[in-house]
């Protein structure tokens, strides 16, 4: 009896699927796009040795060097403000701003100089630089480390402001952000950094950065998500499917510019739409998301497009978080409300 | 709190005299100052080589030759820039600018770093830095421009090597630093090659110097020992604010604090203000780091064409300071020595006069902007969305235009 054939394993260098946490996939972007492009830097506090508080620069000071990998003082309006100088200089710099809470220091620079240079240069200046944040809560962390700014920035003509959900979208929106020649806003949601591992083609041909996505067909509604929310949304509708509702999730992923394309198709279709984030409400991006809804869908709405989000508190203290986070429960609720129409 | 808290219990039992009313208070004051110096130096030591009165100073560091034609260029710049000054002035008040930032005193700490510049050297400006744009060849009616709400700052920085004018104060002495490190990366520092070295200057003045961007930038910098001169015109007055309400040191002083030398220049004298720049960008340029210049001058004008500083400080100041003129001490030193005469003199008056001409007319010939323009680059990546709007702005106004025909 002849032994059986063994399929021969391919080598670690030629194997293009692994599965990833969020975290290890931005890690991964980040080193790609340093390996492709010599320009790329990367600076922030405790980014070098430690590789970040969360680890997402975890190695690349060791493979990259002291002058690609910056360990800075803590100084938040420094860290963005020499971006801007080494952006000017010809460098791709992306900085990571610790937690949410601490990029207000940095708010001047970021909305006075980084989306403004190019506009009051006539076009003479780039400004290609990523500013990453983790951002939202969920984690039981203390004051400041929860917050979700991103209405802030996408207020502010000349940035762009997109949020990941997802390994896969961390890894190429990662990369096509340090790529693009406008100043962005990356906003990574935090409490998935390590959450769950999913398969990562790094062949694969990506989706373009500026773009939503329907991830989750349905008819019966419409749920417009993103970031940490888009895994509230989808758990939803995985309620609602068992009681025989049907609903459309929607990762909005483009926060400035956005993308309403997709939910415009979607609510003609449902004629329901329920927007949920993390934020508060008021003056949120659930508020323009449903104004621009009513601008475009007026006859196909069955309902008032409803918002789901933070209320409008200061983030509260960790025990109580999940009281102050949309979760499961609030967004059916806003669906039952939108159907009782 | 009640009498049984325990923490109030512990701090009478370690300080009997809370209130720090006792004798040991005014001990202890005089202490602090025998050890660390007095709170506050108000006669500044100034590097200066040419008197108010003309005359030529030697400066064991700082001092160096300059030869007649240095010295008359100096001169023809100072005076084409305080032209362009009062020129800029007098068409705001004509309703031509809508705002002016006036230079008026400041023409020889403007001159003296800007022609201590190399080619290759990078300057990172405030908003009243119009003397150093001239050195670096921007064309003034572009300055004109800015306040004239023609623009922005519609010139090349990376050209000029000259950056743009920044409103917010000292926001982009944080920017010179970044590009500074960049200059590092690109191996244009400490090379040995003069013809390559490179150094950033950063121009603030002495209201930003309570910014927290200017403090972080002066952290940066010693930080990574970047190729920075952070020049610091001290003019007095931060709109209505005096020096006395930013620091109780010199300026310069502070420097030592961050980890770097600091130097006061006297402002109004250019030969002073050309060396001390330059020794500090050529450090810059060979490696060795950051140095404050504190160019100690005078405002002697408003801090703007809206500003009005007879509500807020002393006339007998404003007569004092005239006294310290920077382009009249030149002028009688180089009358004194036979560098310039009548002609040359004549000369350049006439030349300022045709350049105040030129600027009156290209200013007011300046066309506006095309209201659509509006839109351009907000984004190297334009974006759907403000594609819409612009042709939406577009059919708007045709419609208007279809309604007249």
């Amino acid at each position: 009896m002849s032994a059986p054939a063994i399929e021969p394993v391919a080598p670690a260098a030629e194997r293009t699927t692994e599965r990833v946490t969020l975290a290890k996939a931005l890690n991964a972007g980040l080193r790609r796009a340093m390996e492709d492009d010599d320009t790329v830097l990367v600076m922030g506090e405790d980014v070098g040795k430690l590789g970040g508080v969360f680890r997402i620069t975890d190695g690349l000071q060791k493979d990259f060097g002291e002058d690609r990998v910056i360990d800075s003082p803590l100084a938040e309006s420094g860290i963005v403000g020499t971006a801007v100088g080494l952006a000017l200089r010809g460098y791709r710099p992306v900085v990571e701003i610790q937690f949410d809470g601490f990029v207000y220091p940095a708010y001047d620079q970021i909305v006075c100089q980084v989306a403004k240079m190019r506009y009051r240069s006539g076009g003479n200046l780039r400004m290609p630089m990523v500013i990453r944040i983790p951002y939202g809560g969920g984690i039981g962390a203390v004051e400041h480390h929860s917050e979700s700014p991103e209405a802030q920035f996408a207020h502010t003509p000349g940035l762009k402001v997109v949020t990941c959900s997802n390994p896969v979208d961390g890894y190429w929106m990662l990369q096509q952000a340090i790529a693009s020649d406008d100043p962005v806003i990356f906003l990574e949601p935090k409490r998935q950094y390590h959450a769950d591992k999913v398969d990562l083609d790094v062949t694969a041909t990506p989706d373009q950065l500026f773009a939503s996505r329907v991830v989750r067909a349905g008819t019966d509604a419409t749920l417009v998500a993103y970031g940490p929310q888009v895994k509230v949304a989808m758990a939803a509708a995985e309620a609602a499917a068992n009681e025989g509702r049907s609903l459309e999730v929607i990762d909005l992923r483009t926060l400035s510019p956005l993308d309403l394309g997709p939910v415009f198709d979607s609510v003609r279709r449902t004629g329901r739409a329920v927007v949920t984030h993390e934020a508060h409400v008021n003056l949120g991006m659930g508020a323009e998301v449903a104004a621009r809804i009513s601008e475009e869908c007026f006859y196909s709405l069955e309902a008032p497009v409803l918002r789901v989000g933070g209320y409008d508190t200061p983030y509260p203290a960790s025990r109580i978080e999940e009281e102050f986070l949309p979760d499961l429960d609030r967004v059916l609720d806003a669906v039952d409300r939108s159907c009782a129409f | 709190m009640s009498q049984h808290d325990p923490v109030v219990g512990a701090d009478r039992t370690t300080d009997p005299d809370p209130a720090g009313e006792g004798p040991e208070r005014v001990a202890t004051t005089q202490a602090f100052e025998e050890v660390f110096g007095p709170a506050r130096d108000s006669e500044p030591e100034l590097v200066q080589l040419l008197t108010p009165e003309g005359e030529r100073q030697h400066h064991p560091l700082f001092d160096q030759d300059f030869d007649a034609d240095t010295l008359r260029g100096f001169y023809r710049d100072m005076v084409l820039v305080r032209r362009l000054d009062t020129e800029a002035t007098a068409l705001q008040r004509h309703g031509e600018l809508g705002l002016w930032a006036q230079l008026l005193g400041q023409e020889a700490a403007q001159i003296g770093a800007g022609r201590a510049l190399r080619a290759q050297d990078h300057v990172f400006p405030t908003y009243r830095e119009h003397g150093v744009a001239w050195c670096k060849g921007v064309d003034p009616l572009r300055l004109l421009a800015i306040f004239r709400g023609v623009d922005q700052g519609a010139w090349d920085p990376e050209a000029h090597h000259f950056g743009l004018y920044t409103i917010v104060i000292g926001a982009q002495t944080l920017h010179a630093v970044g590009y500074g490190m960049g200059m590092q990366r690109d191996g244009v520092v400490g090379t040995g090659d003069p013809d390559r070295d490179a150094a950033v200057i950063a121009h603030f003045g002495d209201g930003a110097s309570s910014q927290g961007d200017v403090n972080e930038a002066f952290i940066f910098a010693a930080s990574y020992n970047a190729p920075v001169v952070f020049f610091c015109q001290n003019n007095q007055w931060a709109i209505s604010e005096p020096i006395e309400r930013q620091s109780r040191i010199p300026l310069y002083q502070r420097a030592n604090g961050f980890g770097f030398p600091g130097v006061r220049v006297d402002g109004n004298d250019v030969l002073a203000t050309y060396a001390v720049t330059r020794a500090a960008l050529q450090r810059a340029r060979e490696g060795q780091g950051p140095t404050f210049v504190e160019a100690y001058t005078y405002r002697m004008g408003a801090h703007t064409t809206t500003d009005d500083p007879t509500r807020y400080r002393l006339n007998d100041d404003v007569e004092r300071w005239k006294l310290r003129d920077p382009i009249k001490r030149l002028e009688v030193y180089l009358r004194r020595n036979g560098l310039v005469d009548d002609a040359w003199l004549a000369d350049l008056t006439a030349e300022a006069d045709e350049f105040g001409r030129t600027l009156r007319e290209g200013c007011k010939s300046m066309p506006d902007p095309a209201p659509a323009s509006m839109f351009d680059h907000v984004y190297a990546e334009e974006t759907d969305e403000l594609r819409a709007e612009r042709e939406g702005f577009a059919a708007y106004h045709a419609s208007f235009e279809a309604g007249v025909s």
